[in-house]
């Protein structure tokens, strides 16, 4: 909660520091490190090898894009579990594309992913928004009718890397000073996003809307808006994850992004945004991401078995639901008791 | 009133109905700037709903209203914020995960360059408002946990910041104690001499005359009368409240009054109700009155045992109930009829034959098995007795009228076969023609020997119905008044005043 606590312009240094390090974000960036080292003690090429540097970083990039979407959404006490239906379409739509329009400018095909991802979740947030029906209902029949429109469109086909443009391929594997471009892309997105929740009132309507609907009604806020805002955001970032997909695996069949959506609320979950609304942030979402995917990766090298890996992140999210309980709790008693006091 | 200077604000003529309940017919209310105007009236005399069309939360069918002058047409609480009115409600609705800075500044901060947000420059203004009201809230601390007086100063601070001309406070007082009212009056007065206008709901007439300047009246939905508080007392703004015929109307027929079935002795529950003793007599008709929020529906569930309650006894007909079972008080004979019956008396999605039989549904069982044709049969007997209007017993309740679904919530705890009936609100939200058929049936089942505890908030039905009617303030019992001598000023009077108990 680094954004949130950041409030205070003007408190000391010292508490400053104190509440970056007792952040929730700290303590899954610790946590991540723990995973890479104890990883690395076992088997050095986890970290040390090229490609394991690569792997690490690249990995988890595009479930972090699209984390970062859903926890926009979580935050405005939302939910959307067709981001991996959005990032399968739009990933078949960018091989088609290719396939028919083999000089297609690559940058105009990131906008074109963006913008029918972004038409996607528009339909999610109208629905939702102006239908007044829950965001669990009317997404999870999207998560099926947008992967059924899929299975139709594609059928057994699949688009294959010799499809798709060279220069566009290479995106996916290309580093710059070791770091991959598809980690910078990510990292851009989250700095902007980040940004953008903690410092505009744009943002602070997101967190308050989460808070506590019915005061943002007495408040005036624009409620209807931002929640269609929150599922566009959604909708463009599973949109680029799409892009971005094509982009690093080259191969799209019907199936491309299929439980991306589990993956997406589960690294929010784990990074601190509260599935009530209202707190965490965005980096806690792309923490939570790298924290999850780099366990999925760990655990082969570490010994265990296949049987036991889902176990684990199972257990992962739900150790950060009670630690978010606990947490809460015990921060509402430390209020309780400073107000007794004050 | 006139000579003086333009109103800050001024309905006149305003009307609102939702459907066919009629809630405001000529509301009037005129608010001077550095005024604190007093607005009373009983329960569902239409302060809240006035309060609501100021605030932009409801549209007015008919009348005026002007703001310094100016007709305003609000559609919005963000309009009415705009133009100056800010309400602070009872339970303010803030947001608990942000800090009092941003709940203070949410929708309208300063913003910079990129529409970067100035934390800074808020966070200064809100040291500074509260500095100036004078209280200690850290401003980097999230909302939760903020005591109910810290959320309305922040409530307070939010209007001052955006320079409100009108602050409307629907009843502040309710949740907060001696110590805090007094802060809150000293703001207000402060806030006064700043030449706000103020208006003040309170059913507490001390604190309306220690802090008033205007009082206006208000009685089922129509204005009563303007006055300024010199020139009346207490006695003569109750007579204006309850100022209607109280005929009547609903006839209690005499029963012969028996043992005593209920006994409760010292219930206390802190901070909610305390030291409650009575008792009711088989064949009678027991009215709890008192204003809303005054603990009588906190005392009927504790006594039913959904809520718990720390020391006191209860027994049904001479056997004392365990406290916090349910269950076990509705083998003894003791059935509770809930206020919101939609949400807690009903479920409104099932049959009335399923409803009727809910609470009796263990003795129609064959082999762990319900039959449909078993529960019609032992539903048919009650929905004749109570005469439910319904096209059949398979019919889904939600479908029914608010009349009828009270009556499938009677037959269903008459057909356990109770000693003792606590009912609360029995006719709220129903029309007037069904309302005397329920009053007649309760009546009939008094007349049955059953004991009957009727929580009520309208005086003609606690003064036609009750045999005895007490009355509770602020979780205290305040007076026990005869069906003889049970007037509507002397029941208003103890559910108001914090004076001499009447006897």
């Amino acid at each position: 909660m680094s954004a949130v606590s950041a409030t205070t312009e003007r408190v000391s240094l010292g508490s400053r520091l104190w509440s970056l390090l007792s952040s929730r974000e700290t303590g899954i960036f610790l946590a991540l490190l723990l995973v890479v080292v104890a990883t690395t003690v076992r088997n050095p090429a986890f970290l040390f090898s090229p490609d394991g540097w690569r792997d690490m970083l690249l990995t988890p990039s595009i479930v972090a894009v699209v984390a970062i979407g859903q926890a926009v959404v979580i935050i405005t006490r939302s939910v959307d579990l067709s981001v991996g239906s959005i990032v399968g379409l739009t990933a078949y739509l960018v091989g088609t594309l290719f396939v028919a329009m083999p000089g297609f400018p690559v940058p105009l095909m990131f906008a074109v992913g963006i913008a029918f991802g972004a038409l996607l979740g528009l339909v999610n947030g109208a629905l939702i928004a102006f239908g007044k029906v829950p965001a669990m209902v009317i997404t999870l029949g999207t998560l099926y009718a947008f992967r059924g429109i899929n299975v139709a469109w594609t059928g057994s086909n699949r688009i294959n890397a010799s499809d798709m443009p060279d220069d566009f391929l290479a995106l996916g594997t290309q580093q710059i000073l070791t770091i991959p471009v598809l980690t910078i892309l990510a990292m851009a997105i989250l700095v902007v996003v980040g940004w953008y929740m903690a410092n505009t009132r744009g943002g602070r309507e997101f967190y308050a809307i989460g808070s506590d609907p019915d005061a943002a009604e007495l408040y005036g806020l624009a409620k209807t808006k931002r929640v269609l805002v929150a599922f566009v955001a959604s909708g463009a970032a599973s949109g680029l994850g799409g892009v971005l997909f094509a982009a690093r695996y080259g191969t799209i069949n019907s199936q491309v992004g299929d439980g991306f959506e589990l993956q997406a609320i589960g690294a929010a979950v784990i990074g601190g945004v509260a599935i009530v609304g209202g707190s965490g942030t965005v980096l806690g979402a792309v923490l939570g991401a790298y924290l999850l995917l780099t366990i999925n990766r760990a655990l082969p090298v570490l010994g265990i078995p296949d049987f036991w890996q889902r176990a684990v992140v199972g257990a992962l999210i739900i150790g950060a639901i009670i630690l978010d309980r606990v947490l809460a709790n015990r921060q509402a008693k430390r209020l309780l008791a400073e107000r007794v006091s004050a | 009133m006139d000579g003086q200077s333009t109103p800050t604000l001024e309905l006149r003529d305003v009307s609102k109905s939702f459907g066919a309940v009629v809630a405001l017919r000529d509301a009037q209310l005129t608010m001077y700037p550095g005024s604190i105007h007093a607005l009373v009236g009983e329960n569902g005399a239409g302060k809240s709903t006035l309060v609501k069309i100021m605030a932009g939360l409801y549209a007015r069918d008919t009348g005026t209203f002007q703001m310094e002058g100016k007709p305003v047409e609000f559609r919005t609480t963000a309009e009415a914020k705009a133009a100056g009115v800010a309400v602070i409600y009872q339970e303010p609705t803030l947001f608990p995960d942000l800090s009092v800075t941003e709940n203070v500044f949410m929708g309208r901060q300063p913003v910079g360059r990129f529409g970067r947000i100035d934390r800074a420059a808020m966070r200064a203004e809100v040291v500074e408002l509260m500095t100036r009201l004078g209280v200690a809230i850290d401003p980097d601390r999230p909302a939760e946990g903020l005591s109910i007086a810290d959320q309305q100063i922040i409530e307070i601070a939010k209007a001052i910041s955006l320079d409100a001309k009108a602050l409307i406070m629907d009843e502040p007082t309710a949740a907060l104690s001696g110590v805090e009212v007094e802060r809150l009056f000293a703001v207000a007065r402060s806030l006064r001499d700043e030449g706000r206008a103020l208006l003040f709901i309170s059913h507490r007439f001390d604190e309306v005359f220690a802090l008033c300047d205007t009082v206006t009246v208000m009685r089922d939905g129509s204005y009563v009368s303007t006055t300024p508080i010199a020139d009346t007392d207490v006695a003569s703004i109750v007579r204006m409240m309850v100022g209607r015929d109280v005929t009547e109307l609903f006839p209690k027929v005499a029963a012969e009054i028996g043992r005593p079935l209920l006994e409760v002795t010292g219930l206390t529950q802190p901070g909610v109700f305390q030291d409650i003793s009575f008792q009711v007599h088989s064949g009678e008709i027991v009215a709890l009155a008192g204003l809303v929020g005054a603990g009588r529906s906190e005392v009927a569930r504790a006594i039913f045992g959904v809520d718990p309650y720390q020391t006191g006894t209860v027994t049904i007909d001479g056997k004392a109930l365990p406290a916090g079972k349910p269950s076990a008080s509705m083998k003894q004979g003791l059935a509770l009829v809930p206020e919101d019956r939609r949400k807690q008396g009903l479920v409104i999605d099932a049959t009335v034959a399923s409803n009727i039989t809910d609470a009796i549904r263990g003795t129609l069982t064959r082999g762990g098995l319900i039959t449909t044709g078993a529960e019609n049969a032992a539903a048919r007997v009650w929905a004749r007795q109570l005469e439910v209007k319904t096209a059949s017993l398979d019919a889904v309740v939600g479908t029914l009228s608010g009349g009828n679904q009270q009556k499938v919530v009677l037959a269903k705890w008459l057909a356990a076969n109770p000693k003792v009936l606590i009912i609360d609100e029995p006719t709220r939200g129903i029309d007037v023609g069904t309302k005397s058929e329920v009053h007649r049936r309760m009546s009939e089942l008094a007349g049955m020997g059953l004991a009957i505890l009727m929580i009520s908030s309208e005086l003609p039905e606690v003064l036609g119905m009750a045999d005895r009617v007490l009355v509770m303030r602020e979780g205290h019992l305040t007076a026990a008044i005869d069906r003889a001598s049970a007037t509507a000023e002397n029941v208003m009077f103890a559910a108001t005043h914090s004076g001499e108990e009447v006897q």
